[in-house]
């Protein structure tokens, strides 16, 4: 599939931007963190503007962005449109909450449960997001059970970090979200792991024989119906070789997991400000590393209508 | 509207006989002058003359060689929008742009409500679906919606255009959901066969295999050929005949 | 059968509409029923020499589509690839746009546009004073010329000799092979009996003329069940849906048909009745070496062939129905010693070398096939014989009840046709079919009126004595019997500037265009004045040789003169062959033209009954064009030629249409057959009906009239048909056509190569003619092959063209190119695990005479000797309107530029053309070359490359986007409430 920058910045963006927000609708909701005007309006400010930025640029992805509204009527058969209603409807509570916590300073009654809804719509918008990529059939590196789950853990890791980094530059961090962040860093790189080695391994039955219906045997393409690339190749045909993809995983374990695992457990030694800056750069080369990882979630996922060109 | 009817009251769809086909490009070029005028116009082209020509068809033909125990052949292969029973490609769309008619089955885009997401593209498997970078929406086969009813034609030509200009008649056209048509019958007759039946999105267009290297395969079980053993051999025979 | 649902190729039950057409109450605002086109016009295609009938459809003064034409006896409704692409052929930005007058070098493309007047006083003050001084300094050659009854008759009048169609690159061996044994021929002039045939071989036929029919007739078949067997060494198109295909190595072809011959003899599986009645296998042949008429037929004092009764031990007329005549044995007739034809057929290939066992490596197919498709030929023909119950009387007046066949048939082309032994070969297979008796009878091979015709034709050359100011005796083209009819003067030089009809090529009877360019430049046999072309693209795709083509086309002399002193050309596009022009006529579309297509020409009879047709503007040209006929007609009347001006000089004929209605051939007999007389009730013949193209018109531009039930096999010995075809004047009298097994033109080549006769060759001539004019087909390895050495040069290399590209000049449109705008070289992976090359590889093609560029495809349907590539998708940077970085300049490549337009040199040094001995036929499939990979820095583009040619002035840009189409929804939509 074609890694389009617009999907790869928006599901990671956005990815990060609700898991943060569900984090802070639940932690600060509960009063887990205090009431703080700046870092109030950081931490929503953050989440919702990595939000907003994603889903625009989602939308900048469409032929005809003006009708992007249109998109929310068929939530009963499309997951898109469920990803587009979630996210919408999500920006209520989460609206809600931001004007509670960080403009009345308050963390209970309504707030904290506008701060629920807030993450419960989070949780929820990145599950469609999700499952608009587990749905689809024809890419069996997509349609899978690790898709869902990965969007989910990926989510809460990388607001999970920003969180850390968010607390631990207010000089508020714990080090239980400290731990919560490293560990959910662990599982992801696992998570991720698992899903390579299972990608890895996948025994399509779709095949040539079955795109065609010639049974048996081997078939082979000869000529495609066009010379030069068309809309189907530019948009499916992405082949990435196997020595970058093995670079970009690399990449990817190093930027997105290990290191941002190395700088959090070095900021369980250090002393604030240090502290603050390690998880900082933690959450930054996580996010580069995620950027990475979508990037490859796209070149690595092969889409059936491949088969007919022998790819 | 993307959600899929329980079940339409035909199933019009093609058949495409792959042991007939000769790879001709007709029906691509009928189905690209019909539609670039028609429901969809225009089937846009870009760069039509340089060197990244990339236009909108609704049926490609490629070719492919399969190779099995029994032999080698080349096979001619067209592939447009099998108009599915179950397909995704409708109930993943946002917008209700994309749907299929409870009347005859033809699944359909209303290009007023298509945003260009291009998640129906990603959705079909067979590629069924090119998107119109110009005009920013998803265009696909409409199995001629605008001729296979249309007054303004003669009856004799309220066909598919691609069925329409078919040289060596490899295109078929009817109702697949009436096991008594004739376009059922031959299917039954020829062992018609699913495109990735695993999907699960249960085209209705189906396709011939070729006969070749098959126990449908046109044969003449000829007896090896023997000398003559007429006197003088060859010559002699040709004696005794003539004087018969 | 009349049922209208019935109409047209596709109307078997499951390609008609739905029982019900009425549109179902869907309610989702589709309009099902929007309004299709303003008018429709009826005409012809031209995006190939298939001449399919169209609807084109018109909606505002445009083009809104084109479908084919459900009652025109050539497509029946259908339409191809090509034909459903016309829109972008005709709104093709390469088109010109007004006369061109050449300002820079030639070959640059650098022009200044002029008008009609200058453009036409130009070519008349040229043309006339060669007329004036030696009228075959004009050469004019016309490409792909579907007028040819005009451009000949033109030439004629011109008092040229030198004039010539695309044939003698394309397929002459087909038409000579086939014309001078059954007096028709494969090509577009017969067809397999589709409807009955029970078994079909295709020898080398990719995409071909009668395109249409063929796939027509094929889907027949399949859907009956008919066995399909291709031989081909390449396993594309038609050859792909083959029951069984053959992938012979190229050139072999006839060593696998008398390898057949051979098996079918052996086991007494010929149809000997058949050979009695309607060959010449019964006629005695004189065995006297050394005799002038040694090899000759023994004929009575009237010239009668004569025959041996076998019962009455006489000789006897070869005619005479009554007797018993012998078809083996040695007889004396008036002390001298003959035989009959069939003893010398059954003597040359009953002969082991001719066996499967001795063919089969040098044919690349396994022995015990050749002997299976042997037998299921025999089991066919003889086991499976199918009888129609009508009546027929054949030409002697013997009544036949029923109608019998042997349901075989067999096509071939291109890939017969191209070779140095193409003639033979084709000879061969027409030698086949006849042994088996399958020649028209059902579901057998069938002619198309106005064949057959006699085995040659009547006509001969005409050209000789070429006068100043003085039409020639005929037509420049037509059939020679002997020596004597050649076009050589005194001392043996070639009369035509191509040297058809000289001892070079003495059957060539389409003449040789590949060799006009070569011999123009080289003054050899004489120097020309001007070379006027028509729609050929001889700078390019339509040359053997083309680098060297070029340079001749611009090189110049020691006085600084160009050698080839001036050309024009009339194209309707920028072709690679318009910048070599110094005047340039821009030809319409074939939708702004007036065209018949004539059974004085190439009709488009059907086997069931004669017709021709009519192309008219369906649309007016936005450029200042004309048609080049009616140009020509123009040049005519303004030179004065007879013909092209009435009694006081005034021009006879205002335009084509007026010619076509207007001309009269001989009397009676114009370039339309149908509706003729006064008030147009007559056919074939009668007098001229002002009203005649209207008629068409209203016919759906086209005539057409069935045969009659028992007019329609045995055409060759048919009574009623005969009697027909001498009404239509298609024959001169009503007398059987005579397959020839034995061809005795031939034989008198040969015996003026012996010394024997009034014109006799060259010393130098006498071993090529003694061997190639050889009266029984015989197969030889094709030239280059036993020139070059084949471990250096291993593989075969052929090209064919896309179907949805054949003649159709279609890179230049918009839709078509982006199906292929690259060519790949096609080789098989055997082949190229052992060369070390792996798919998508960039190589070098290397023959002897250069090499080319280009990148390689692994298939496993190849004959694993041989490569090929799909035909003139390579290009030229700067023309058909396409842009600098066009896949067609960059990676597309051209095997023309390494097939030689020469063989080499013989032992006294002389250079042939690449062409058969027999009929000059180029010979642009004998290529060898071998294959290496290129370089790294050299992957990725083609070589070699040329100058880009400037464009002409005001020639619009190509455009980056089409949107063809939206203006016809805008406006439905517009009116839509």
């Amino acid at each position: 599939m074609h890694p389009a920058f617009s999907v790869v910045f928006f599901t990671t963006a956005t990815g990060a931007g609700y898991g943060l927000l569900s984090l802070l609708g639940v932690l600060a909701g509960q009063g887990f963190i205090p009431p703080d005007f700046w870092l109030g309006l950081t931490g929503m400010g953050l989440a919702l503007g990595l939000i907003s930025a994603g889903l625009l640029s989602s939308a900048g992805h469409l032929g005809r962005p003006e009708r992007a509204w249109r998109s929310f009527s068929q939530w009963r058969s499309s997951w898109l449109s469920r990803e587009g209603v979630a996210s919408v409807a999500t920006f209520i509570p989460a609206g809600l909450f931001g004007i509670g916590w960080v403009v009345l300073g308050r963390t209970s009654g309504w707030v904290a449960v506008a701060g629920l809804l807030a993450a419960i719509g989070a949780v929820a918008t990145v599950c469609t997001t999700g499952m608009i990529y587990a749905s689809l059939k024809p890419i069996a590196q997509w349609h899978s059970r690790f898709t869902l789950p990965g969007y989910l853990i990926f989510s809460a890791m990388t607001g999970c970090v920003l969180l850390n980094a968010l607390l631990q530059g207010f000089a508020v961090g714990s080090n239980t979200l400290l731990a919560a962040a490293l560990l959910l860093t662990v599982l992801g790189w696992g998570w991720k792991l698992a899903t390579w080695r299972y990608n890895d391994r996948l025994e399509i039955p779709t095949t040539a024989n079955t795109a065609t219906g010639l049974a048996g045997g081997t078939v082979r393409s000869m000529e495609w119906p066009h010379t030069e690339e068309n809309y189907l190749l530019k948009e499916m045909g992405f082949r990435i070789a196997r020595k970058h993809s093995v670079r970009l995983r690399q990449i990817t374990q190093v930027l997105a997991f290990a290191l941002p695992a190395l700088l959090l457990v070095a900021a369980f030694a250090l002393p604030w400000p240090y502290a603050a800056v390690s998880s900082m750069l933690a959450a930054i080369a996580q996010l580069a590393g995620m950027l990475v990882e979508r990037w490859l979630f796209f070149a690595e996922a092969k889409h059936t209508v491949t088969l007919y060109y022998g790819r | 509207m993307t959600c899929l009817p329980a079940q339409t009251d035909k199933k019009l769809g093609l058949v495409i006989d792959l042991d007939t086909c000769v790879g001709c490009q007709a029906c691509v070029t009928a189905c690209k002058e019909w539609n670039t005028g028609g429901h969809m116009a225009p089937l846009t082209d870009i760069d039509p003359y340089g060197g990244d020509a990339d236009g909108v068809w609704f049926n490609r033909v490629h070719s492919y060689e399969h190779m099995t125990e029994m032999g080698g052949r080349t096979v001619n292969f067209p592939r447009s929008c099998l108009h599915c029973e179950t397909p995704a490609c409708v109930t993943v769309c946002p917008t209700g742009a994309s749907y299929k008619r409870a009347s005859d089955g033809i699944v359909l885009v209303d290009e007023d409500k298509c945003i260009g997401c291009k998640l129906c593209s990603w959705a079909c498997p067979y590629g069924a679906r090119e998107f119109d970078t110009d005009v920013g929406v998803m265009k696909k086969c409409t199995l001629c919606v605008d001729r296979i009813y249309n007054d303004n034609l003669a009856e004799e030509d309220r066909v598919p255009a691609c069925v329409a200009a078919c040289p060596t008649s490899a295109r078929h056209f009817g109702d697949l959901g009436d096991p008594a048509s004739a376009i059922s019958q031959l299917v039954a007759e020829r062992g018609g066969v699913d495109l990735m039946p695993e999907m699960g999105y249960k085209p209705t267009n189906k396709y011939l295999p070729p006969r070749a290297h098959t126990t449908r395969a046109a044969s003449v079980p000829a007896p090896a050929l023997e000398a003559v053993r007429a006197e003088g051999g060859f010559l002699g025979w040709v004696d005794r005949m003539l004087s018969n | 059968m009349t049922n209208n649902l019935l109409r047209g190729a596709n109307s078997a039950p499951s390609q008609r509409p739905l029982a019900d057409t009425r549109a179902p109450a869907e309610r989702d605002g589709v309009d099902t029923s929007p309004d299709v086109s303003d008018s429709i016009a009826k005409t012809t295609c031209y995006m190939c020499a298939c001449r399919c009938g169209i609807d084109v459809h018109i909606k505002d003064g445009k083009v809104r589509y084109i479908n084919g034409n459900k009652d025109h006896p050539v497509n029946r409704g259908v339409l191809c690839g090509k034909g459903s692409a016309g829109i972008m052929q005709h709104y093709s930005p390469a088109r010109l746009t007004k006369p061109l007058l050449r300002t820079g070098l030639r070959g640059s493309g650098e022009f200044r546009e002029i008008e009609w007047e200058e453009a036409l006083s130009l070519a008349t003050e040229r043309l006339s004073n060669i007329r004036q001084t030696d009228p075959k300094k004009l050469a004019f050659f016309t490409g792909r010329d579907q007028s040819q009854s005009l451009t000949g008759w033109w030439a004629s009048q011109f008092g040229t000799p030198n004039f010539a169609a695309h044939g003698g690159f394309c397929s002459v061996n087909m038409a000579a092979g086939g014309l001078y044994t059954i007096g028709g021929s494969f090509w577009e002039f017969g067809e397999p009996d589709w409807d009955n045939t029970k078994y079909f071989m295709l020898f080398g036929v990719a995409e071909d003329h009668d395109s249409n029919p063929i796939k027509i007739g094929l889907g027949k078949l399949k859907a009956r069940g008919a066995k399909v067997v291709s031989i081909n060494p390449c396993r594309t198109g038609y050859n792909a849906i083959a029951d069984d295909w053959i992938g012979i190595r190229p050139g072999t072809d006839g060593l696998f048909v008398f390898a057949l011959i051979h098996e079918l003899l052996k086991a007494g599986r010929v149809d000997l009745d058949y050979l009695l009645r309607y060959t010449n296998a019964h006629i005695l042949v004189i065995q006297e070496p050394g005799a002038a008429d040694d090899g000759l037929f023994m004929r009575d004092g009237d010239g009668n062939p004569l025959a041996w009764d076998r019962v009455a031990k006489t000789p006897v007329d070869a005619g005479d129905t009554d007797a018993k005549p012998a078809l083996t044995g040695s007889v004396l007739v008036d002390g001298r010693r003959c035989v009959p034809v069939f003893q010398l057929v059954a003597d040359r290939y009953l002969d082991e070398c001719y066996s499967p066992d001795a063919v089969a490596d040098r044919c690349g197919i396994s022995a015990d096939t050749i002997r299976r498709i042997a037998a299921e030929l025999a089991h066919v023909a003889f086991e499976r014989q199918i009888e129609l119950p009508v009546a027929w009387t054949d030409w002697a007046g013997r009544r036949h009840e029923t109608i019998k066949g042997r349901p075989v048939s067999m096509h071939a082309m291109r890939g017969i046709s191209a070779h140095s032994n193409g003639f033979h070969t084709c000879r061969a297979i027409h030698l086949l079919q006849v042994l088996l008796g399958t020649v028209d009878v059902p579901g057998g091979f069938r002619f198309k009126p106005p064949y057959p015709r006699s085995a040659p034709p009547g006509p001969k050359p005409a050209g000789k004595n070429v006068k100043p100011m003085t039409p020639l005796e005929g037509m420049p083209l037509g059939f020679v019997c002997g020596p004597e009819d050649l076009q050589i003067d005194e001392g043996s030089r070639p009369v035509r500037i191509d040297k058809a009809y000289s001892w070079d090529a003495p059957l060539a009877a389409h003449g040789l265009m590949h060799t006009v360019i070569r011999n123009a430049w080289a003054g050899d046999p004489y120097k020309i004045d001007t070379l006027f072309m028509y729609m050929s693209n001889m700078a390019w795709n339509s040359s053997m040789n083309t680098v060297e083509t070029m340079a001749m086309l611009t090189d110049i002399d020691a006085e600084g003169e160009y050698k080839i002193p001036f050309i024009i050309y009339s194209d309707a596009y920028y072709s690679e062959t318009v910048p070599f022009a110094d005047l340039v006529l821009p030809d319409t579309t074939y939708l702004e033209r007036h065209d018949c297509i004539s059974l004085l020409d190439r009709p488009i009879s059907h086997a069931d009954g004669p017709g021709d047709a009519i192309r008219h503007p369906v649309v007016e040209p936005d450029r200042d064009v004309r048609p080049f006929q009616t140009v020509l007609i123009e040049l005519g009347a303004r030179l004065g030629l007879p013909g092209f001006v009435d009694d006081d000089g005034s021009a006879k004929y205002r335009d084509y249409a007026d010619y076509i209605v207007n001309h009269e051939r001989t009397p009676g007999v114009g370039p339309l057959a149908g509706w003729r007389g006064k008030d147009g009730t007559l056919v074939g013949k009668g007098d001229v009906n002002p009203d005649q193209l209207q008629r068409y018109i209203d016919n759906g531009g086209f005539w057409h009239q069935d045969f009659a039930a028992d007019q329609r096999y045995y055409k060759m010995a048919n009574r009623s048909y005969l009697d027909f075809a001498e009404s239509m004047g298609f024959i001169p009298k009503a007398e059987p056509i005579v397959f020839q097994l034995y061809s005795e033109p031939m034989q008198r080549f040969r015996l003026a190569a012996r010394g024997h006769g009034r014109v006799l060759p060259p010393e130098a001539e006498r071993s090529r003619i003694e061997t190639y004019m050889d009266p029984l087909p015989f197969w030889y390895a094709p030239f280059e092959e036993t020139a070059v050495d084949s471990q250096a040069y291993p593989l075969h290399a052929l090209t064919q063209r896309p179907m949805h590209m054949y003649h159709s000049w279609g890179s230049q449109n918009a839709w078509l190119r982006q199906i292929t705008s690259q060519n790949r070289l096609f080789v098989h992976h055997r082949t190229a695990a052992s060369l070390g090359l792996v798919d998508n590889d960039w190589v070098w093609i290397e023959s002897i005479n250069g090499k080319v560029k280009g990148q390689i495809k692994l298939v496993d349907g190849v004959n694993a000797d041989t490569v090929w590539t799909w035909n003139a998708i390579g290009k030229r940077r700067g023309s058909w309107g396409l842009k600098d970085d066009a896949a067609e300049s960059s990676r597309g490549f051209l095997l023309n530029h390494i097939i030689g337009d020469q063989t080499s040199a013989d032992a006294s040094g002389k250079r042939y053309s690449n062409s058969d001995p027999v009929t000059g036929q180029a010979a642009w499939f004998d290529l060898r070359v071998r294959i290496v990979k290129c370089a790294a820095e050299e992957a990725g583009f083609t070589e070699p490359q040329f100058e880009r040619f400037r464009q002409p002035p005001h020639f619009e840009p190509s455009p980056d986007k089409l949107t063809f189409g939206a203006e016809f929804r805008r406006e439905r939509e517009a009116a839509r409430p």
